[in-house]
């Protein structure tokens, strides 16, 4: 009798120690405490140009704090542009209308985020409201062909004057 | 040239024979396993022998792989310096991929060649037949319990694997090489999902220890009633459910990584 009580409390005991384990996973090692389908979080939605790597349930930020996450990304045919549904904590719902929305990216190669800068206006943004003053996701490929064009254009521009500042004497003479 | 054939089809054969004979093994198993409710002391008593004799020897690797992880991502990542998402390398490598995996391989060595070993001997011994001489059906006496106890014990013991390897990560990279304590928690949790990770990771090792269970209980009823014959059933449960589970996992990981 002794020895199955004995037993049974190290079963327990491990059962226990199991499901521990997954409180643990799911607290501190996943995203499963931070994510909370708020109803009372307000939506805001906002258009890009190109939103990059953006990911849904990537944060939004604001001065650097996190106040919501992405809730979708669509692509708005009529307007050729991305379309970004954001979901904001309701403690946070003293955005100016003026406020601008960038795509940023964390470090520099880590995952994008949406950057909020607080505008100056007096009324806020409300459940619906639309970000109007957006600015794209930066894309590495297209910084460096601008680059490597302008001085591609650079140098030639560079060349074809000094040819012609060579062949001016020449034309002289 | 016959011959050839005749050896290549009788293989064959008996490969399928010996699959139809687990699948009904399987099927009459399934069907004792409500009788259990009524005598959770069965059960209990194999949860105590497959899962907390278990626990020590995944704890111990669980600890050391997290720790041989922290160092190994440590060396890549600080090259980027990317030494702050260490926390999600180790993490999502164990939730994913290590935790099941690495727990049911030893789960099929701990405790499956025991399983097979023990059932092999019982039959050998004619404890089986002595049982059914008893009107006491074994399969649903002997059998069905190590089953269920094997398939709840690997899911604990893979999510207690992932956990302790976390920590052996945290130990190496936060205490001994100076990661910053916060950047490796909260990179993690960011990055890490529970449904996407956690729960398929989970889903895995409830699979693995199905299948493991599952071939170290039968091997063991199917063993010939020999010293040589139980030797060579354990040998292959160990065997078959490697294979079987590293097999699995590719399929898992398609079916739920797959698309990215």
């Amino acid at each position: 009798m002794q020895t199955s009580r004995l037993l049974e409390i190290w079963v327990g005991l491990f059962i226990a120690l199991g499901l521990l384990a997954l409180l643990f996973m799911a607290l501190q090692v996943s995203n499963l405490a931070d994510f909370k389908p708020d109803e009372k979080s307000y939506r805001l939605s906002a258009r890009f140009e190109n939103v990059g790597a953006l990911r849904v349930r990537a944060p939004v930020s604001i001065a650097g704090v996190t106040i919501g996450r992405v809730a979708s990304i669509g692509y708005d045919q009529s307007t050729y542009e991305a379309k970004v549904e954001m979901r904001i904590e309701p403690a946070y719902n003293h955005l100016p209308v003026d406020t601008s929305a960038s795509i940023l990216t964390t470090g520099l190669l880590g995952e994008q985020y949406i950057g909020l800068t607080p505008g100056g206006a007096d009324e806020y943004l409300k459940e619906g409201d639309e970000v109007e003053l957006t600015q794209s996701a930066f894309v590495l490929e297209q910084m460096i062909s601008r680059f490597l064009f302008n001085k591609a254009e650079g140098e030639a521009g560079n060349a074809a004057s000094g040819a012609q500042a060579k062949a001016t004497p020449a034309a002289v003479e | 040239m016959l011959n050839i054939f005749q050896m290549l089809g009788r293989s064959a054969l008996d490969v399928f024979r010996k699959l139809g004979r687990a699948n009904l093994f399987m099927l009459y198993v399934l069907g004792g396993l409500p009788g259990l409710l009524t005598r959770p002391g069965l059960v209990i008593s194999q949860l105590h022998s497959l899962g907390v004799r278990t626990l020590l020897l995944v704890g111990v690797s669980g600890f050391f792989v997290g720790m041989v992880l922290g160092l190994q991502g440590f060396n890549v990542l600080s090259d980027f310096g990317a030494e702050q998402t260490l926390g999600v390398m180790v993490a999502a490598s164990l939730v994913r991929e290590l935790g099941p995996v690495v727990t049911a391989l030893l789960f099929s060595g701990r405790a499956g060649s025991a399983l097979t070993a023990e059932i092999g001997l019982m039959k050998a011994t004619e404890q089986l037949s002595g049982m059914e001489m008893m009107a006491v059906d074994p399969l649903w006496r002997i059998i069905a319990p190590r089953f269920l106890a094997g398939c709840m014990a690997m899911p604990l013991l893979a999510t207690v694997f992932s956990v302790v390897g976390t920590l052996g990560g945290y130990f190496v990279g936060v205490q001994l090489l100076g990661v910053d304590e916060g950047a490796y928690w909260a990179q993690m949790r960011s990055r890490i999902d529970f449904y996407d990770d956690v729960l398929n990771g989970v889903i895995k090792s409830a699979v693995f220890g199905v299948v493991v269970t599952w071939i170290a209980v039968f091997e063991g009823y199917d063993a010939v009633p020999t010293a040589e014959g139980v030797s060579r059933a354990t040998t292959r449960s160990v065997v078959y459910s490697a294979f079987a589970v590293l097999g699995w996992d590719f399929i898992l990981t398609a079916l739920m990584f797959g698309e990215g």
